[in-house]
């Protein structure tokens, strides 16, 4: 009988304990959901900033670019692929790469005077706005390529 | 040619245009009394034209299309409208230059040269003469425009392949070399001979240096000199510190240069501002936007707003146009893509009136609606761009559009 009555317990117990662990995890899962997309869409907003200063004068408001010129970023494999490739376009300048089978010629210059949380801020609205869809950059992916 | 045959080729050739003179088809916007055809379309990205004293028309595309560079255009029906297509030349680029029974081509790197037969066909499309090679293409402003003289001299245009001569292109603060490099070889016009084979700097002439970047120019015939439209500069916002953005947008001028042998319009080191008429140090330089350049560079003979990108040149010989157009310039703005915040400007011809040889008053649109649609805040926007100009045996226009690959003739009607 106490066997019997401490078996329950402990199954309980463990019952009760398994419940509020998988509970749990699901709380702390939804409030990060909530938090990271209110960081992305301050970052959006900031990397927006960023762009009209940097980028827009020559990728232009739609992010087209120029015929021949400037490069555009509507669904490119650059903009879509590689986020340390993409990065490296930014801290390293690009000229003379084709894409889609277009020749871009101006140059475009390293921009390494931007920090890395507006480098993570333009990539991330850049990334999410022209018709393109991708994961956020952050800071700490912008970190890792310029400390190389 | 007998003088009846040249009056049944006159009649031929005025008759079916006089039918579609009442008509401008073509959407663009022309002052009273003219109006505008499409005479081609679709042909690939039309660059500079050339054209035959029969009519036929040459153009340079930049772009193979089919393989091909260079596409001939003829209207034997003579309605005005080119119904037959021939197409030679293995490479892109942008100049073409009709003189003497020789067409005259360029590729980014090379100039050649075709001899016509006597009915004005290539007679060895596929063997042309190269007369120059190995001119430096860096991908930035890489086109040659060619064009010659009365002397059998070919003039090229060598592009700086930078904006302004700066240690890091287009980087923000990043001052500009000294004695600045590139000029050796490009940022100028050279001069070759015409009839000679496989020239190059060796052979060349640098004829005028310190031009950035020069895509229309034209042969003055009445004062005997060559004329040349500059791409300016960009960017002078790199410098925050001394230029604003609204800055950037408004200067500098694109400038129109009388070029005499030896001539220096200062690139790098200057840039022009057309509102307060002075030569000024650019910021990679020393420049503030007050400091004025160096008087050792020549003033420009006519300015215009900045950006616009002026593609063609041409002075106009013709009859067909009234008085006040003869020896005169038309130039194709092609359109400028840095002028944001601002709406996008440009995408017409412009006309420069002109007098004994000199600008006699201020210059004023003549065509527009080439891009189709009222502002255009990014150039992809614009539905033609016009590029070059030639004009025809009967002393009409022709522009080109490199967007779609468009033909435009222009004609006058007398009242």
């Amino acid at each position: 009988m106490k066997r019997s009555l401490l078996t329950l317990l402990i199954v309980s117990g463990v019952l009760l304990s398994a419940s509020a662990q998988t509970k749990k995890p699901q709380t702390t899962q939804k409030a990060s959901t909530t938090s990271s997309s209110a960081a992305v869409k301050a970052s959006l907003s900031r990397g927006q900033a960023v762009y009209t200063t940097y980028c827009l004068p020559c990728h232009q408001a739609d992010g087209g670019g120029v015929p021949g010129l400037n490069a555009p970023l509507i669904k490119t494999s650059q903009v879509l692929g590689s986020k340390p490739a993409l990065i490296n376009i930014i801290l390293k300048g690009m000229q003379g790469v084709e894409i889609d089978g277009e020749m871009y010629s101006n140059a475009m210059p390293p921009m390494t005077h931007l920090t890395n949380q507006q480098i993570a801020d333009v990539l991330t609205y850049v990334r999410n706005n022209f018709g393109n869809k991708a994961s956020a950059v952050t800071v700490a992916e912008v970190n890792a390529v310029r400390k190389k | 040619m007998t003088s009846k045959k040249i009056l049944l080729g006159l009649a031929l050739a005025i008759a079916p245009w006089a039918l579609h003179a009442q008509s401008n088809t073509s959407g663009l916007k022309l002052p009273e009394g003219f109006n505008a055809i499409v005479a081609a379309d679709n042909i690939g990205r039309a660059r500079h034209m050339a054209i035959t004293p029969a009519g036929d028309l040459y153009v340079k595309l930049s772009r193979l299309n089919g393989g091909k560079g260079i596409v001939k255009l003829s209207d034997k029906n003579r309605d005005g409208v080119f119904e037959e297509t021939t197409s030679f030349g293995n490479y892109g680029g942008t100049g073409i230059y009709y003189k003497n029974n020789f067409l005259y081509a360029s590729s980014d790197d090379a100039v050649f040269r075709y001899k016509l037969d006597a009915q004005g066909n290539v007679q060895n499309p596929d063997q042309p003469e190269k007369i120059v090679t190995g001119l430096i293409n860096r991908r930035q402003h890489e086109t040659k425009s060619i064009v010659l003289d009365n002397e059998d001299n070919i003039y090229v245009n060598i592009g700086a392949y930078s904006n302004s001569c700066q240690e890091s292109d287009r980087r923000q603060n990043s001052p500009g070399r000294a004695n600045c490099p590139i000029l050796d070889s490009a940022g100028g016009i050279w001069q070759f001979k015409a009839n000679k084979l496989n020239q190059s700097y060796g052979e060349g002439l640098r004829y005028a240096t310190g031009l950035r970047n020069v895509v229309g120019l034209d042969w003055n015939k009445q004062d005997n000199s060559l004329y040349v439209m500059q791409h300016g500069r960009d960017q002078l916002d790199m410098f925050p510190q001394h230029f604003s953005t609204k800055q950037a947008v408004e200067l500098p001028s694109e400038c129109m240069y009388k070029i005499e042998k030896g001539d220096n319009a200062g690139w790098p080191y200057i840039y022009y501002d057309h509102m307060q008429k002075k030569k000024m140090l650019a910021p990679e330089y020393g420049g503030d936007g007050k400091k004025e350049g160096s008087n050792q560079y020549i003033d420009p003979v006519a300015a215009y707003p900045a950006h616009l990108a002026p593609n063609g040149l041409l002075f106009y010989t013709g009859d067909m146009f009234p008085e006040k157009y003869k020896n005169g310039a038309f130039i194709a703005f092609h359109g400028s893509w840095n002028r944001s915040p601002e709406p996008q400007a440009g995408y017409f011809v412009v006309f420069q009136p002109f007098k004994n040889g000199v600008p006699s008053g201020d210059w004023e649109v003549f065509a527009d609606n080439f891009a189709g649609v009222e502002t255009v805040t990014s150039p992809r926007q614009a539905a033609h761009r016009p590029c070059g100009l030639v004009q025809g045996p009967d002393g009409s226009l022709y522009v080109s559009d490199d967007v779609k690959g468009r033909i435009y003739k222009i004609s006058y009607e007398k009242k």
